[in-house]
């Protein structure tokens, strides 16, 4: 894992004894809000509906033990002794007080963590694949990439400001794990004729106007990475608009000028700045790579998880909670954090110390949280894989279900989101419940449903198969259904289905769609998206509105 | 005739805890909208909102809500309000339990 070096360490300490005081002035009353707010958010500290929220960067969701265990005390000492994994892998508590969280962040720069860019207009964390580093799709580890724009954009003067937040990706391999599509930049390494370098990917979105990305460049050299992604932002700085905040983000910029005319600006800039790159970044990113080796990998028998399987329990998290990892002898373990009834992506103190012991015990000491809000051990010797289970089993953390219907992302919505139109976590809740109690899950196969409690779409709802938005309408909770979204590499935004539905009537809705796909299907083997692609909305549409068809009928 | 005024409470958020209070007639800041002094006119509440605004050691961000009057006092209009009075709906966390 990546370890602060010492002005790193310093940097961070340094924002934390000068938050410290403003807390305090902010608290004695020389600071007002309006003066204390920018500097609240720039550490990632939010006011919320109920209490305060504090949002602490995992970057690239990447942490170890030591960090999972102090989140767990953290949350017991200063909050309600749970953490809530959000969209961009990072980890919220929803009850900090103010007075305490100089005190938070303190602890936090114990184990080299803080919540500096989890808010505000300025590089936000840089997300990767969750299975970074274990996929034996990716071509090389993308952390790395995603650690040197980490290190790059912290705190730059320039970046300090942008017109409005700015989301990075970076993957590795074919398959798009980390929804790289919907960032600002997208970046996926390559190789071409031997020569690694990057497809870079700028302008998709989701919130209020969905775009998809588009492809910038085809080949970025690898050694052009930082002059080119900061050619991108300078670009952006320059053109970005600032009269409107809907219309701000970077994806505004390109549809508005045009694909070429925005690569034109970044070109421009990108001769200008290049030459003021003098190799110290490809000597950092050496550095860098050095701390994301591989670990070592044990070889032993893999009997163990052979044997297993002929427990259907077992059998059953296998066939859904593992992927292949890059050691035949190892696989990836996906814990989910979708218990149905749960809060998707809530996961207790006490569970946080039993995953941080498996992953010292059995997991080689990396763990990840997912955009999908999961946590992933990557590197778990299939050997393992039971003892593994038991201990997910003993902490409530052995559901199978990812990928499948109840695996279903829900943004805090009303329940805590002060920017809410509607709640979104009871929704989720509920329909993971009914399918559980249909017994139907394993049947219907993968499909992602996705929830957003108001068009900032941190649910990523435009790209769920099944997309879920909460609106306010008249003062009623209204749900709107988008269909055939897909957040992968043939990233799509969902189409609406049409009126929306009431919050006691969206299970029911939601219900319907999966039962006409279970009917529309060729077979088990296609999904719900393929379903769809073949079908189109109309089918769905008619299962949706039943009693539009019989009145039209009439 | 000028038309009725929906009758409103002045709420915020405590400054130190970040829960939601409601500015009472005594000038308290309270947990429980049904303290909260319940204004039916407009000129109180425009004064009202100044007096609840100027404790900016107190609270944040401070606005008038709707409420309609019940036998137990004010009680929410809109969904988000009376979530505000209440707390989350997936954990028995913040007012429902710290009234409990
Ligand atoms: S989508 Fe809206 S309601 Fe949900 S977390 Fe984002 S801003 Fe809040």
């Amino acid at each position: 894992m990546y370890r602060y070096d010492d002005f790193n360490e310093a940097f961070v300490r340094q924002r934390v004894e000068q938050f410290s005081q403003q807390v305090a002035r902010r608290i004695d009353g020389s600071l007002t809000e309006d003066e204390f707010r920018p500097l609240r958010l720039m550490n990632g500290l939010y006011l919320q509906l109920h209490a305060y929220m504090l949002r602490i960067a995992v970057p690239y969701g990447t942490l170890n033990a030591a960090k999972l265990r102090q989140l767990a005390m953290i949350a017991d000492r200063w909050d309600k002794g749970y953490g809530h994994v959000t969209t961009r892998t990072n980890m919220q508590l929803n009850w900090p007080k103010l007075p305490d969280v100089p005190a938070i962040l303190s602890a936090l720069a114990d184990v080299e963590m803080h919540a500096i860019q989890t808010s505000g207009n300025c590089v936000r964390n840089v997300t990767s694949d969750q299975f970074a580093g274990a996929a034996p799709d990716e071509l090389a580890d993308p952390r790395p990439y995603a650690e040197l724009l980490r290190q790059w954009s912290t705190d730059h003067p320039e970046f300090a400001f942008l017109p409005r937040k700015f989301k990075i990706a970076v993957i590795a391999s074919q398959a798009d794990r980390a929804a790289m599509r919907s960032h600002d930049i997208g970046l996926r390494l390559i190789d071409r004729d031997g020569t690694r370098g990057f497809e870079v990917w700028v302008g998709g979105g989701l919130g209020r106007t969905p775009m998809v990305g588009q492809l910038l460049r085809d080949f970025l050299p690898e050694a052009d990475l930082l002059p080119y992604v900061e050619a991108i932002l300078s670009a952006y700085n320059s053109f970005g608009r600032r009269d409107n905040k809907y219309k701000a983000r970077v994806k505004i910029t390109v549809f508005e000028n045009g694909l070429d005319k925005f690569r034109e600006f970044v070109e421009t800039r990108y001769a200008e700045i290049r030459p003021q790159f003098d190799g110290r970044d490809h000597a950092l990113l050496a550095e860098i790579s050095q701390a994301f080796a591989a670990p070592a990998w044990k070889t032993a028998p893999t009997n163990a998880h052979d044997a297993a399987l002929a427990d259907p329990v077992y059998r059953s998290w296998a066939e859904t909670n593992l992927a292949a990892h890059k050691n035949p002898e190892y696989a990836s373990v996906t814990i989910s954090l979708k218990k149905p009834g749960e809060t998707p992506g809530d996961i207790t103190s006490g569970q946080m110390r039993a995953v941080a012991d498996l992953a010292v015990a059995y997991g080689h000491d990396d763990l990840r949280f997912t955009h999908e809000q999961n946590i992933v051990l990557p590197h778990v010797h299939k050997g393992d894989l039971p003892a593994v289970h038991a201990g997910l089993k003993a902490a409530g953390l052995a559901t199978a279900n990812v990928g499948l219907v109840s695996d279903i992302i829900a943004c805090p919505g009303m329940d805590y989101c002060a920017l809410a139109t509607a709640r979104s976590i009871p929704v989720a809740q509920q329909i993971a419940l009914r399918f559980e109690e249909l017994k139907l899950e394993n049947d219907i196969g993968p499909l992602k449903i996705k929830i957003s409690g108001c068009i900032n779409a941190c649910g990523h709802h435009h790209v769920g198969h099944i997309g879920i938005l909460g609106l306010d309408r008249a003062g009623v909770e209204n749900y709107q259904i988008t269909l055939g979204g897909d957040g992968t590499e043939d990233m799509v935004v969902g189409e609406r289905a049409g009126p929306g539905f009431a919050y006691d009537q969206v299970v029911d809705a939601v219900e319907r769609i999966v039962f006409a796909y279970l009917d529309l299907r060729e077979g088990p083997e296609e999904t719900f998206l393929q379903t769809y692609r073949r079908l189109g909305m109309a089918p769905f549409k008619a299962a949706l509105y039943p009693d539009k068809e019989t009145s039209r009928a009439a | 005739m000028s038309k009725p005024f929906p009758p409103k409470v002045v709420t915020a958020n405590a400054l130190l805890k970040g829960d939601v209070v409601y500015l009472t007639a005594n000038d308290d800041w309270s947990p429980n909208l049904s303290d909260a002094e319940v204004i039916e006119d407009e000129a109180h509440a425009t004064i009202r909102l100044l007096d609840g605004t100027a404790r900016q050691a107190e609270v944040v961000g401070v606005y008038l809500a709707d409420v309609k009057v019940g036998t137990q006092g004010p009680e929410p209009v809109h969904f988000r309000e009376a979530f505000r009075a209440r707390g989350p709906s997936n954990l028995f966390h913040g007012k429902q339990a710290d009234s409990a």
